[in-house]
């Protein structure tokens, strides 16, 4: 029942994914650049080209806002702007912790449905091993950024692709 | 009975690929990736089987039936090889794993013995990293200095400042024969000239090449020309390393062990001949059996109609994606001719990643990223392409599906 998986089974559920993470790539929601930002991090992977730059505003251990912009593929700009619907309003500690559901759904664990919401989406991805770093680009950035990292990082390093 | 016909069957090849009845989420395979490895005839998968089945010992080993027919089988696939290539001697041909394997084994034993403080390597801006990171390696071990020659906006090697790249100083000339990303056919005899005119080596990267055209090693007069079984039908783990056998005398052995020897006592050793010098340790010489397989299978079908049959097909696929339209940017020389069966293309509002999941929907299976040739990358200025390509088994239906399935993915992803 997935995006990325295409196959037979469940095609209305393949079909409303599908339309979710196209529908968040053609129209990204918080698509700008917040100034002045309490954190602000980019993060790029020169292997594949996606870039995704994160600003946020913390008040009282909660994410006021967040915002992104960036370039890439479908599945890195629509994670970014389905993340910063998902956490915008959240204390920094739950924000962590969807952070860490994330990982292990992209990372082909089992999660609570309920709780990643549209995020589901991207479940897919999570066969398709290149692209694993494409979803978890947006939720990196903001793990980092929250732990005070800021500037240009490139993440390029630890990507598997590759091949003639 | 030789088909004596000018054109490729290709209705009876694909019968000889089991995987092409393959299934991919709901359609009927089309793979377009055989740069990056090739599929396998039932003739070498049987070879290989048969082997372990019937044939299976060590070779160079035992005076015992088996051992003796695997060593005939194995020197067998040798004499093919170089009968392939038209090298002068079956002693010119080494087996590897791989042409990556080749390459470093040159810029190591080759390197070590021979480059000095000051010494120049010249590669091109359009090589696969094998024939870019050893260099680096062995240039940095050695005091040596890389250099590139640039590549046009059209795809070629940029020759105009050549005599000022190729001088006294240079020591080794190494460049790819067909680009696995532009698909440009380089004017290797020109460079072989070049670099030998000032006492320099020249090295050929031939794993886009001896898959896809005629090689002739006589003619060439390249001093090594490195490529890699899986790219030609054959198994994996396989490559080849041809060299001139008065360099191969010269070059020191590169890896130790068992086979290679003559005499081993406690004060040093002596090693055997060329080829055996270089190939130390059990070669892979079930899957080497199985690579004759895929020689034999190649020679029948004739190396000349092969290269007819990409240049027809590369010139549909060219002409069916610039009618596409705009938006979409051909990487590599206009005229098939001029280039292998390789079409690297960009989209411009589709990300490569998004154009080969799409793809793959459609059954589809082309390949997206650097390609293993960063350097070049950066001068076409992109962090990726799309990569079709096609060999013996693809036809102008397969080129057909690539675009219907282009189509939908411009329906899909088309922003604005
Ligand atoms: C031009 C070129 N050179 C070298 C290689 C490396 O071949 P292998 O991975 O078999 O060592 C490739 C294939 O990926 C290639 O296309």
């Amino acid at each position: 029942m997935n995006f990325l998986a295409g196959s037979e089974p469940e095609p209305h559920f393949d079909q409303l994914y599908r339309e979710l993470i196209l529908d968040h790539y053609r129209l990204p929601r918080n698509n700008r650049v917040l100034e002045p930002a309490d954190a602000d991090l980019t993060q790029f992977n020169p292997v594949c080209g996606d870039e995704v730059r994160l600003t946020a505003r913390i008040r009282d251990g909660a994410i006021e806002d967040i915002a992104f912009v960036g370039q890439g593929c479908s599945i890195s700009q629509s994670s970014a702007s389905m993340m910063t619907e998902a956490i915008r309003g959240r204390s920094l500690e739950d924000a962590s912790t969807l952070a860490s559901y994330f990982r292990a759904m992209i990372l082909g664990e089992d999660v609570d449905e309920a709780a990643m919401g549209d995020l589901m989406s991207l479940q897919g991805t999570s066969r398709y091993p290149t692209r694993v770093k494409c979803a978890i680009l947006a939720w990196d950035t903001l793990q980092k950024a929250l732990g005070g990292t800021s500037g240009r990082e490139d993440v390029g390093s630890s990507d598997p692709d590759s091949g003639g | 009975m030789p088909d004596q016909s000018q054109q490729l069957n290709v209705e009876a090849i694909r019968g000889d690929f089991p995987i092409l009845s393959r299934v991919i989420n709901g359609n009927p395979l089309v793979y377009l990736d055989s740069t990056a490895t090739s599929q396998k005839p039932k003739q070498v998968i049987d070879t290989l089987a048969d082997f372990y089945r019937t044939s299976n010992a060590n070779v160079h080993r035992g005076i015992y039936t088996l051992s003796e027919e695997s060593t005939a089988a194995y020197e067998g696939a040798r004499d093919k090889t170089t009968e392939f290539i038209n090298a002068s001697s079956s002693s010119e041909i080494i087996f590897t794993r791989n042409t990556t394997e080749s390459l470093n084994l040159l810029a190591f034993a080759w390197g070590r013995a021979n480059l000095n403080e000051g010494d120049e390597v010249l590669v091109t801006l359009m090589e696969h990293h094998s024939n870019i990171v050893p260099w680096h390696m062995i240039c940095a071990e050695r005091g040596a200095i890389l250099r590139f020659i640039p590549v046009t906006d059209d795809g070629l090697l940029d020759l105009t400042d050549i005599e000022t790249l190729i001088t006294e100083r240079t020591k080794v000339v190494s460049f790819t024969h067909v680009s696995n990303v532009l698909g440009t056919v380089n004017p290797v005899r020109e460079l072989v000239d070049r670099a030998h005119a000032v006492g320099a080596i020249a090295i050929v990267d031939g794993a886009q090449g001896a898959p896809h055209v005629a090689v002739d090693m006589r003619e060439m007069d390249a001093d090594f020309y490195v490529f890699s079984s899986h790219k030609m039908l054959g198994p994996t783990g396989v490559g080849v390393l041809y060299g001139k056998r008065a360099l191969l005398d010269e070059m020191p052995p590169f890896l130790g062990g068992g086979e290679m020897i003559m005499e081993v006592r406690e004060d040093g050793f002596t090693w055997k001949d060329p080829p055996w010098k270089f190939e130390a340790g059990t070669p892979n010489f079930a899957d080497v059996v199985a690579f004759g397989a895929a020689i034999d299978y190649l020679t029948e079908l004739g190396m000349d109609k092969i290269r007819q049959h990409e240049i027809e097909i590369t010139d549909y696929a060219l002409r069916q994606m610039r009618s596409l339209g705009e938006g979409v940017t051909l990487h590599g020389p206009p005229n098939a001719e001029d280039r292998g069966g390789v079409v690297s293309f960009a989209i411009e509002t589709i990300h490569p990643h998004d154009i080969a999941q799409t793809l793959d929907w459609e059954g589809v299976q082309i390949r997206a990223g650097h390609h293993c040739a960063q350097p070049l990358m950066r001068r076409l200025n992109v962090p990726a392409t799309a990569r079709a390509s096609f060999y013996v088994y693809n036809t102008n239906e397969d080129v057909d599906r690539l675009i219907d399935a282009l189509k939908k993915a411009g329906e899909l992803f088309g922003r604005q």
